[in-house]
């Protein structure tokens, strides 16, 4: 077994969440322009998460989508094919903020992918980046807007990210 | 499941796992196809070389246009205007486009198993774009999509293949997908051309067309292959319309919603009728828009099949 460190119980997952919530509100003041979308598979279900407090802060629903990065990352021809998840984008994002959302930010190519990959749907107005947890050792200049925890790891460690729970574990 | 093959030669070769991540990546690239813009970079800078040897324009064009779509540079190479006709072995050209660091080499070819031989002498990855009679798995994955996509799965369902089966590198690897994933395939035409021998892949064979279409979920008509058959196979086209062409009397005989699949070209008035290759049962164009698709995941996926799956950063 390895070893687990808990970094994030339920109830600091759900204040985390709520104060990236109330940032992005604090951040953008038009409401109507602003969009969520996750990436598969770990960003999505924090995307709904934000979605859901955001439209208890504004009185109004934000839109949702997905956004699968598998055809535009970096190292396709290195590994073997990745699995394609759906992408779902139901509204037009030309002029809207579109807030990403991941999980963990790590090396920052999965956000560099994301970024080529939202270009194909349109020109958004701006472009934020909303991460649970960003564990440093970035490969590329990409910074996030919102994080819910900073936490210093090794390289050899990994983040589990579940839903009621986030761990740090040694491989 | 990890896709781990560098080459597409055969069906037959793949589990119904690999089949399905096909199928699965396909769904993918199908909804990048709907999109304002239809291209990601996917295969950004590798060079695909459509090798045809034997005359095809839609697979070739969609060949081409899946390449174009994931960003990669594609050229065409066609035996009327090739170096074939100068006498080069298949060996020498497959060796010249590789030292043009062709990644890809799509291969049509009358001889059953060129893509195979090319597959143990080069270093691209090679797509059986249609061997002789052996096998076009391509065309077999699209087919499995479109009835996937239809039908909502493919185990249980009955598929008959109405045609010339003999002849036809569809039929065998239809026959090894769809028997794979789990259908019921009936394969029926006149008896010359559909020997019981086919019972041995799994199939049940009939040579009477109303009892084979009677129950079936799936119609797939296969064109008579004039090239590749002499003329004593059977009496006449006329006599193979009459007896195992789809017309609205057979059809009306069949369950309500069977739909009808046929790879293309279409021969109207011989084995289907105009009506019936227009009709709201039709899903021949969907077939043609679904090739695209299909073709696109197995670039895509054949990219990759060079190594472990390495797990890289977020």
């Amino acid at each position: 077994m390895p070893e687990a460190n808990v970094i994030l119980d339920a109830n600091a997952i759900g204040r985390a969440l709520t104060r990236i919530a109330h940032e992005i509100a604090e951040r953008n003041e038009n409401s109507a322009e602003v969009v969520l979308v996750g990436i598969p598979t770990g960003g999505v279900p924090i995307a709904e998460r934000l979605g859901k407090i955001l439209s208890e802060i504004w009185k109004q629903s934000v839109p949702i989508g997905s956004l699968d990065v598998s055809m535009h990352r970096d190292d396709l021809d290195q590994r073997a094919a990745p699995k394609i998840h759906p992408t779902e984008i139901p509204f037009d994002v030309n002029g809207k903020t579109v807030v990403l959302v991941d999980d963990v930010l790590f090396s920052g190519r999965t956000i560099r992918a994301a970024l080529d990959a939202l270009n194909d749907f349109g020109r958004p107005k701006k472009i934020q980046l909303a991460v649970l947890i960003d564990r440093g050792h970035r490969d590329l200049p990409i910074k996030a807007d919102f994080v819910g925890k900073n936490v210093p790891t090794a390289a050899n460690e990994k983040i589990i990210v579940r839903e009621n729970e986030v761990t740090l574990e040694r491989k | 499941m990890t896709w781990i093959k560098k080459h597409l030669l055969d069906i037959e070769s793949l589990t119904a796992d690999e089949i399905v991540t096909v199928l699965d990546t396909a769904k993918a690239f199908k909804a990048v196809g709907e999109r304002a813009i239809k291209k990601v970079p996917a295969l950004r800078g590798k060079t695909v070389v459509n090798l045809f040897i034997e005359p095809s324009t839609r697979t070739r064009i969609s060949f081409e246009l899946a390449a174009q779509r994931l960003t990669a540079d594609i050229v065409n190479f066609s035996a009327d205007a090739s170096s074939f006709k100068k006498g080069e072995t298949l060996k020498d050209t497959a060796r010249n486009l590789e030292a043009l660091n062709a990644d890809f080499i799509i291969i049509r070819h009358s001889a059953s198993g060129a893509p195979h031989f090319l597959s143990r002498v080069v270093n691209a990855s090679i797509i059986n774009a249609g061997d002789g009679a052996h096998e076009h798995p391509t065309q077999a994955l699209l087919d499995a999509f479109t009835i996937r996509e239809h039908k909502g799965k493919i185990a249980g369902l009955n598929v008959t293949i109405l045609g010339d089966i003999l002849y036809s590198r569809v039929a065998r690897s239809n026959i090894w997908a769809l028997t794979k994933l789990g259908a019921k395939v009936t394969l029926c035409g006149p008896s010359t051309l559909v020997p019981k021998t086919f019972e041995q892949m799994g199939c049940r064979v009939t040579h009477n067309v109303d009892e084979a279409i009677r129950d079936a979920d799936i119609i797939h008509l296969l064109r008579i292959q004039h090239e590749r058959q002499r003329k004593t196979m059977f009496p006449s086209i006329g006599e193979y319309t009459t007896l195992f062409g789809l017309n609205k009397a057979r059809l009306a005989k069949t369950k309500p919603d069977a739909l009808i699949m046929h790879p293309g070209p279409i021969n109207r008035g011989v084995e289907i009728d105009s009506e019936i290759a227009d009709c709201s049962r039709s899903l021949i164009l969907e077939q043609v828009t679904n090739g695209l698709a299909v073709r696109m995941a197995v670039l895509f996926l054949l990219n990759g099949g060079k190594g472990p799956q390495e797990v890289s950063g977020s």
